[in-house]
């Protein structure tokens, strides 16, 4: 069915979080921490708005909305609606909606609040571009927001080396599989000719047909694993719990981790249901589930042993996906549901006992059940749901997820497989939610590095509404199955299915027996935790290298690296730079000519007025005073009469504005270098033998005269003039300006300016950097210098 | 370099250069003027107010750092882009507002914002580097 065009709402639904991210920080500033309720009312209304469109999506409907962006490569800001983006948008922004209250509380008082609303809005948007995108190129650029966006708030607590570190690993990572993600669009958009998403899911074997489905295949495989922390990628996602709980729970349980596994889903009627996609993808999928699962056992932190059933479920998620099965597919649709309500949950209960107790550190908690009664509640009803048990959600899941994958006659023997892997891994999930619900809360009271008590309502809200959530639509199974789960199983198959789900199993059958043995292993496996825990912590410490340990080695390769390449590249003595880098510019200039014997003819000298004589003849006298000058700070303003006398020549003849720009850069030139030049302390003279002036002044005549004969030879060419008669003719009737030279810059070629004005604002903060940059005596005089250079550039960049 | 004179004159100068700068700014899209140009005038005018006043003036008037500035003009440069959107027109289609206020013709537009970014990313570009050398030419 051909998608339906709708109004641009869903496009301002998408941009909404943006202009809430700006308006936050002033809001925080107002209301303090309450600003958390009006600001939750965004991803509420935004929630509304996606479930309006339950009704037409479950009838197999899809829409289309579009606005255009740069449309002369294609690029366009344009939204698919269809089961899998509702389901998504209703994620993102309902747990959104819970975690901006959750985050007024447990930021409660905190200096930064507001910017840390902002942060959460920018990546609610980024999320919901992304799970929305169309256009390939649009699509991509919210995947690189919602990794920097990641960054920002791993490293919200930027004072701590921690969580700096694991800020910059999950950018490097995410945002690293990112680029190789763009890879993989570019070579789907030469191959097929198309941008828009919609498009090629109208033709699901476009891709495959086209030569190119390996690349293809692997390109979006890095970026969906680095994304959604498929082993080996798996590290950052542990290390990014550096972050303030509310994030965690947001997103690195419920949202941003499932990006790749949406990827993978969305493209699945492109690339699935190959022997490649049904090889790889399982068998990632699989390791990464029990390397998950044990090391979560290994943990005695909480967030830590949810972060690491975090990297189990997404690992589960892409086995599941991989089968291309319909019913193990369903199974996984299902789950990805369970486990943001559920995992999003545990999260914030997680947060809401280091809030309220002081540490989440399992083996120093105990005997909060009657401190925290509805904390415990809510803990209860989401781990029953993560350990698979009715009636839960996250049980419902389970059994179909096992109904597909023991279906040996449909699968065969990676039906075992993934069978056996899921058992054992759901198993050892059981245990991880047994201990996440128990250990902190029954048992005798433990004494806590604070005086446990209920948490404030915004804490609690959350939890308790997702894992009530995940009840209901255990109960209601059937409009669970109709409203969400079909329509996304249907995006899945790139076909219209209807589901039909039921709570309690109708028959004794395989999944049911296969459910019995997760939960007797489970509660076998429970009761030898602590043992297992120190077995897998001596293995471990056995095998002593992991995949982040690896990163640092890779990173401190490449910082040695790129040491060494500088020590030999950069000798550290400005003249030799400058030295160089005129020999090669009189080269340049200067042996074209020489090669093809054809120098340009020395044209007649015109008639000058006594006046212009004048100027000429100031800027050679400003030349000579350089060239005698006793002291540099003389030298230096000599050069600047120079300047000045160039600057009027442009005066004259009929470019203002040139000149106008080249007095202010002259002036600011000399001020600049005469500052730089007394910080260097260097002796005011500058001594230097015969020798070494021969050299310098050999070298900056055939600087001077190359580029005198290359304005000469430019010039003798015939003057193509139909961009200057464009400019003339169009810049009063099309940009309403008469100063074509402003025109140009801020409206004909703007985009080349902001370009332009994004490398001066860098360009600042480097030499900013450079100036302030504390070194040892030996190297201060060459940041200096460099300073100063790059500082020179800047000023002439234009 | 600090003599009486120089710092008697100097705020005032400055002051006059900054205005001047915002004059250049505006005319610049029928006259020679325009951002960048207008910035550097700006940029030096704070570079004389700090070599006779002292940076720590300067930081005071300004209030901001002069790197937010910068920062802050690049955001308003690329958000005059944006608003074409809303007209589902590409990205950076100039807009124009046009209208008599007491019988004179005053032309609001996108690039007007633009330039107004540019001149914001020069004068916080330059005027930072500057007033960070004066300040180290203090230790």
């Amino acid at each position: 069915m051909t998608p339906a065009v709708i109004d641009d709402t869903t496009l301002y639904a998408v941009l909404a979080p943006f202009a809430a991210a700006v308006v936050a920080p002033f809001l925080t500033r107002w209301l303090k921490h309450n600003a958390a309720w009006p600001l939750a009312l965004v991803p509420a209304l935004i929630f509304l708005h996606f479930v309006g469109f339950i009704g037409p999506v479950s009838q197999g409907e899809t829409f289309v909305a579009a606005k255009a962006w740069a449309p002369s490569y294609g690029v366009n800001f344009s939204v698919y609606v269809d089961g899998l983006s509702t389901l998504f948008g209703l994620l993102i922004s309902g747990i959104g909606t819970f975690i901006i209250l959750y985050a007024g509380g447990y930021l409660k008082g905190h200096p930064q609040q507001g910017r840390f609303f902002s942060f959460l809005f920018l990546f609610m948007g980024a999320m919901l571009g992304l799970v929305l995108g169309n256009n390939l190129i649009s699509l991509f650029i919210f995947w690189e927001l919602t990794s920097i966006t990641s960054f920002l708030l791993i490293g919200f607590d930027h004072l701590r080396a921690a969580s700096r570190r694991a800020a910059i690993q999950a950018l490097v990572v995410t945002g690293g599989g990112g680029l190789v993600l763009l890879a993989g669009f570019i070579v789907i958009i030469s191959a097929t000719g198309e941008i828009e998403m919609s498009v090629l899911l109208a033709s699901p074997d476009i891709i495959k047909d086209s030569g190119l489905y390996l690349p293809i295949f692997l390109l979006v495989l890095g970026g969906a694993f680095t994304k959604s922390a498929q082993f080996p990628f798996h590290f950052w996602l542990p290390n990014a719990m550096e972050a303030p709980t509310p994030v965690s729970a947001y997103l690195h349980s419920a949202t941003m981790v499932k990006a790749g596994v949406y990827l993978l889903m969305r493209m699945h009627p492109l690339l699935g249901d190959t022997v490649l996609w049904t090889t790889v993808l399982p068998l990632f999928g699989g390791v990464t589930l029990l390397v998950g699962t044990i090391l979560a056992v290994r943990q005695t932190d909480l967030k830590l042993m949810l972060a690491y059933t975090t990297v189990a479920s997404l690992g589960l998620l892409v086995m599941l996906t991989g089968t291309s099965y319909e019913k193990a597919l369903e199974g996984a649709v299902l789950y990805l549901l369970a486990h943001s309500l559920f995992k999003g949950a545990l999260f914030m209960v997680a947060g809401t006992i280091d809030h309220e107790a002081g540490t989440r550190d399992v083996t120093k908690l105990g005997g909060l059940r009657s401190l925290m009664p509805i904390t415990f509640a809510a803990a209860c009803l989401a781990s029953l749901s993560m350990a698979g048990l009715p009636p839960f959600i996250g049980f419902i899941a389970k059994e179909i997820l096992y109904y597909g994958t023991s279906d040996i006659s449909a699968l065969g023997q990676l039906g075992i497989m993934v069978t056996i892997v899921a058992v054992v891994g759901n198993a050892l999930m059981l245990v991880i939610a047994a201990a996440v619900a128990i250990k902190p809360f029954l048992g005798p009271e433990v004494e806590t590095p604070k005086h446990a008590h209920e948490g404030p309502v915004l804490l609690i809200a959350g939890p308790v509404f997702l894992s009530v959530t995940g009840v209901i639509m255990a109960l209601f199974a059937h409009t669970t199955g109709v409203w969400f789960i079909g329509p996304t199983l249907s995006s899945l198959l790139g076909e219209f299915t209807q589901i039909d789900l039921h709570l309690i199993p109708t028959k004794i059958n395989a999944p049911v027996i296969l459910s019995f043995i997760t939960v007797g292993l489970g509660i076998a496996l429970f009761t030898q935790l602590d043992r297992m825990r120190s077995m897998i912590a001596s293995a471990l410490d056995a095998i002593g290298w992991g995949p982040d340990k690896g990163f640092d080695q890779a990173v401190s390769g490449i910082v040695s690296l790129a040491t060494a390449v500088t020590r030999v590249l950069q000798t550290g003595k400005m003249q030799t730079y400058m030295l160089l880098t005129f020999v090669f510019t009189a080269l340049a200039v200067l042996l074209p000519g020489y090669l093809s014997g054809s120098f340009p003819a020395l044209p007649k000298l015109p008639e000058y007025r006594f006046y212009e004589w004048g100027i000429l003849l100031i800027a050679v006298l400003g030349l000579i005073a350089v060239l005698i000058a006793k002291t540099r700070l003389t030298a230096i303003v000599s050069l600047g009469v120079q300047g000045f006398a160039v600057a009027l020549i442009f005066m004259m003849f009929g470019a203002p504005d040139l000149s106008f720009t080249q007095f202010m850069v002259e002036t600011l030139s000399v001020v600049i270098l005469a500052l730089v030049m007394t910080r260097l302390n260097l002796s005011p003279r500058d001594h230097r033998s015969l020798a070494s002036s021969v050299v310098t002044g050999v070298v900056a005549v055939a600087v001077g005269l190359g580029l005198m004969l290359t304005l000469l030879a430019i010039t003798q060419q015939p003057f193509d003039s139909r961009l200057s008669e464009f400019f003339t003719e169009f810049s009063r009737s099309i940009a309403h300006g008469r100063n074509i030279v402003n025109v140009i810059l801020v409206d004909f070629r703007g985009f080349d300016t902001l370009g332009e004005i994004a490398v001066v604002v860098l360009a600042g903060l480097c030499v900013l950097a450079l100036i302030r940059i504390k070194t040892r005596p030996s190297d201060e005089a060459l940041a200096k210098s460099t300073a100063g250079q790059a500082e020179k550039q800047t000023v002439e960049a234009r | 370099m600090r003599t009486v004179i120089f710092r008697t004159i100097a705020p005032y100068l400055a002051a006059l250069m900054v205005l001047f700068s915002i004059f250049v700014l505006l005319r610049g899209h029928n006259e020679p003027g325009g951002g960048f140009i207008g910035g550097l005038i700006a940029a030096s005018a704070l570079a004389i107010f700090g070599i006779a006043c002292g940076v720590a003036s300067v930081r005071r008037a300004i209030v901001f750092h002069p790197m937010s500035i910068s920062g802050f003009g690049l955001f308003i440069g690329a958000l005059a882009g944006v608003l074409s959107f809303f007209k589902n027109q590409a990205f950076m289609t100039s807009q124009w507002l046009i209208f008599d206020l007491f019988d004179v013709e005053i032309a609001l537009s996108t690039p007007l914002v633009f330039d107004i970014g540019v001149y914001l990313v020069v004068v916080g570009a330059i005027g930072s580097i500057a007033l960070a050398l004066e300040e180290r030419e203090a230790d």
